[in-house]
């Protein structure tokens, strides 16, 4: 927390907006985010992407800011905005100079109620975001990451990319999208999270007269089917072009909300390095992990990364493994197997667990300096657990214990509860 | 909608890093520190540069400042790798170097208290790192690993497909990860000879910035980097000129399994030292970054729907860095969305831009320069542009003004000077077409 951090402020307007305030008054900029409790987790097969591709059209105008005039409006006054959909949730900022934020809250409020969906704009679209859909599948990575996905979800709708399928992209229809608009893009069903240079009184003033008027929508629940148990090893191998072969190796794991997902997350820390959750902040070297040591240093691949997310289902906790092209997939898994049963065996040093306590805080801070990674955290934290989730993240995590880290790594990181997934290349192929 | 009623936005200068709030030393051994307080932040921010760059690269070794600068944390005469990581790792902060044609920067970040530390470890590695072979190999077969997946990505291999047009003769047409053979032979001694030759504090620049008190900055680095001993002054390496594409050149590459292609297009452009680079700056913001990455953006991915990114970019440095346009795009629409691009080139160069245009531009990179400056990395990386490329430490101060004052016949002058429609080089990796 910086040291000017002040006045917070929490509510919810009548039509069932939340809104959270902060103000931060290190310089003159305002960043404005709206949360919407909607992405790919929503959506079934035959309307994959959907998500994504209302986000896309997000920018294409409404009758009042037409496309073209929209993002003039923002970068003419040297805002900066953007959009994200995730598994959750689809988020829009834009970070403003302090004296135009009312831009920014007028924008967002008419394109939560009033886009246009125009067929032509649909159609230009269609192609964009199939272009980026092949700019993924150019990456091995992508391809391997989404095999192992769709293979850990059996039923759950997290089995499927953000980007949605191909077969999709090509068939959703324009009244689709717009029934996907309408149903989701209200009010109720949405966190307004502004962070900066203002009072939070007078900004709560602005607030209710631009969003306030906007009409009520009572919210649908939408429970996802959750997952059956994975009883047994699920393996992915895919063959491709190139010299470099990959591993991916997904675990199921908690929700953001569950008791054991901090200490996953410290223990996925000790395992393959610490990462923060903010996905705007950057991380820290994991050179002293034990994973690192044992497989870069052991001299079988080129690096290793651990990643765990914030999610309102249990997701995973994913480790990805990229080869030297000299060295077989099959000995990097020994050496990941040998290193969890480890953990399995011996409970981690106390100063191991101080050291990911003390890198974990300091990521923290790091992700929570600016007014737009403020409102950020704000927002973020409401889309799978609530503001608290946030507030006492510090305490929570100074409270793990080594026992507690050995109780998870019994219950998450056992073979029957993963995918794994080996990307080999060609030369690897043929070398059987 | 009513239209906005257009005023450049109103920045408050004194909140803007300049003299007053920037502290400027140059140590005894030839280090210029730069240090600005923000104690609104619990971290702190060290970034610069050595002049130590690809360039230096004997022939034959290219990737050899690349892969000194990656061993560097690797072993000192005192420490393991081991010990300086955990030195770095355990108090959660990062020190990370990267090498460029001219220099060797490097990043760091921490905890406020930790600041003396980090610049221990800097100066540690930069003054007496050892290379031990057995780091230097592993390092290597990283190294050999990351060049293997940029022979397979379409996007690295369009860029380098340029430079090897564009820069013919030239320095800049290496690039500085080196090539597979070339990395394959370099040994830990050549490593150590490239680190004891050239690596040096004069013309080191170190910006520190985050809550720390600036002298308290000073008094660190006196300690740490001040401790380096000078070693001389670097020789000067000249650019040799630059000879400019004489007719249309093209290159295509093809690689198997991929579904897009990466489309990249145009010249060399302006140095940081050309008097007219800021209308490049601005020039190329109409072209490729406004709102939804400007003209290029609107044509080839909001009109015609053939890509989903499509910008340009300008990037002068010491030298003639280039001046691209840049498009991720299907196969099939190669060479409509190379026409596309074209057209808006010759566009760009045949005529003035409209007085919206360049006023919505001028109001965006002026109103965004608290944003740019919000962060320590942000306000560190513009002290260090400053002191780099002799701008006065009152520029970002200035630069609303200066950029207000660019005129439409400017960047039609500097547009004309670097972008010549008959003269591009174009490059393009991707699928082959007939798969």
């Amino acid at each position: 927390m910086t040291k000017n951090a002040a006045a917070y402020l929490s509510t919810r307007l009548r039509n069932g907006l939340q809104v959270r305030l902060k103000e931060i008054h290190t310089a003159p900029l305002i960043s404005s985010w709206i949360w919407y409790r909607v992405g790919s987790r929503n959506e079934l097969p035959g309307s994959t992407g959907i998500s994504h591709w209302v986000e896309h059209m997000q920018f294409k105008g409404t009758p009042d800011h037409p496309g073209g005039i929209l993002d003039r409006v923002v970068s003419r006054v040297g805002g900066v905005w953007n959009a994200f959909t995730w598994l959750d949730w689809t988020a829009y900022y834009e970070t403003m100079p302090a004296d135009r934020i009312d831009i920014a809250l007028n924008l967002e409020a008419d394109r939560m109620v009033n886009s246009l969906f125009e067929t032509k704009e649909v159609e230009s679209e269609r192609t964009v975001i199939i272009s980026e859909r092949q700019g993924h599948e150019n990456e091995p990575t992508f391809r391997l990451a989404e095999e192992v996905q769709a293979a850990a979800f059996r039923v759950n709708s997290y089995h499927h990319e953000v980007i949605g399928d191909m077969v999709d992209l090509r068939t959703i229809s324009r009244d689709d999208l717009f029934n996907h608009y309408r149903k989701h893009y209200h009010p109720s069903n949405a966190v307004l999270a502004i962070a900066g240079d203002f009072t939070a009184s007078s900004m709560l003033k602005q607030v209710r007269e631009i969003f306030g008027g906007l009409p009520k929508v009572d919210p649908q629940n939408f429970e996802a089917r959750p997952e059956p148990e994975q009883l047994g090893e699920r393996c992915v191998d895919l063959h491709g072009p190139g010299e470099t072969s990959y591993i991916k190796v997904a675990y199921h794991a908690p929700p953001a909300r569950h008791e054991d997902f901090l200490p996953l997350a410290v223990l996925g820390s000790v395992l393959a390095g610490a990462s923060s959750f903010n996905f705007f902040s950057g991380g820290i070297s994991n050179r002293t992990s034990r994973l690192y040591r044992a497989l870069v240093e052991g001299e079988i691949a080129a690096s290793v990364q651990g990643g765990l997310a914030a999610t309102i289902d249990p997701y995973l906790y994913t480790l990805h493994i990229t080869m030297r092209p000299d060295r077989k997939p099959e000995h990097a898994i020994e050496i990941v197997d040998r290193e969890i049963d480890r953990l399995l065996e011996t409970k981690i040093k106390q100063e191991e667990l101080k050291k990911a306590i003390k890198q974990a805080r300091a990521l923290f801070a790091y992700s929570s300096e600016s007014v737009t990674n403020q409102g950020f955290w704000m927002g973020f934290s409401e889309m799978f657990a609530d503001d608290s989730w946030f507030e006492t993240y510090l305490d929570r995590l100074s409270q793990i214990t080594p026992q507690q880290i050995r109780e998870v790594a019994e219950r998450y990181l056992r073979k029957t509860n993963r995918v794994l997934g080996i990307y080999r290349h060609a030369k690897d192929t043929n070398r059987g | 909608m009513a239209k906005v009623p257009f005023v450049f936005p109103m920045l408050d200068t004194k909140a803007i890093p300049g003299p007053e709030s920037i502290k400027r030393w140059e140590l005894a051994n030839g280090i210029t520190v730069l240090a600005r307080e923000n104690f609104a932040s619990p971290s702190v921010v060290i970034s610069g540069y050595l002049p130590v760059g690809s360039m230096l690269d004997e022939p034959g070794s290219a990737g050899c400042a690349h892969l000194t600068a990656q061993g560097l944390m690797r072993g000192t005469a005192q420490k393991s790798a081991q010990e300086i990581f955990e030195s770095i790792e355990s108090i959660g902060a990062r020190i990370s170097f990267s090498t460029g044609v001219h220099s060797t920067a490097f990043l760091a970040k921490g905890l406020v208290d930790d600041l003396e530390l980090l610049l221990a470890v800097i100066e540690e590695v930069l003054s007496s790192a050892s290379f031990p072979k057995v780091e230097i190999e592993r390092l290597k077969a990283q190294q050999l690993t990351a060049l293997a997946i940029r022979a397979q990505d379409t996007s690295a291999q369009a860029h380098l497909a340029f430079d090897e047009l564009v820069y013919r003769d030239h320095p800049y047409r290496l690039p500085s990860d080196g090539y597979t053979e070339s990395v394959q032979a370099l040994m830990a001694a050549d490593i150590r000879k490239f680190h004891r030759t050239h690596y040096r504090p004069s013309g080191m620049v170190l910006s520190i910035v985050g809550g720390v008190d600036a002298d308290q900055a000073l008094a660190n680095t006196e300690k740490t980097l001040g401790a380096w001993s000078p070693g001389g002054t670097l020789k000067d390496f000249p650019l040799p000129p630059l000879k400019p594409l004489q007719k249309e050149v093209r290159r295509s590459i093809r690689l198997e399994g991929k579904q897009q292609s990466d489309l990249v297009v145009g010249a060399a452009g302006p140095s940081r030292f050309d008097p007219e680079y800021l209308s490049a700056a601005l020039g190329n913001h109409i072209l490729g970054r406004f709102g939804m990455m400007g003209r290029i953006g609107e044509s080839v991915r909001e009109t015609a729907g053939l890509a989903y990114y499509a910008y340009s970019t300008v990037s002068g440095g010491l030298g003639p860095g280039p001046w691209q346009i840049i498009a991720g795009i299907n196969p099939v629409n190669e060479d409509r969305a190379l026409n596309l691009i074209k057209a808006e080139i010759k566009r760009f160069v045949s005529a003035q831009v409209s007085k919206d245009e360049i006023r919505e531009s001028q109001a965006n990179i002026i109103g965004r320069l608290p944003l740019q400056l919000e962060s320590n990395e942000g306000v560190a990386g513009a002290i260090t542009h400053m002191e780099r490329y002799q701008l006065g430490l009152d520029y970002y101060q200035r630069y609303p003004s200066l950029i207000a004052e660019i005129s439409r016949d400017q960047i039609l002058h500097i547009a004309q000077r670097f972008l010549d429609p008959e003269r591009l080089a174009i490059a393009v990796a991707g699928p082959d077409r007939n798969e």
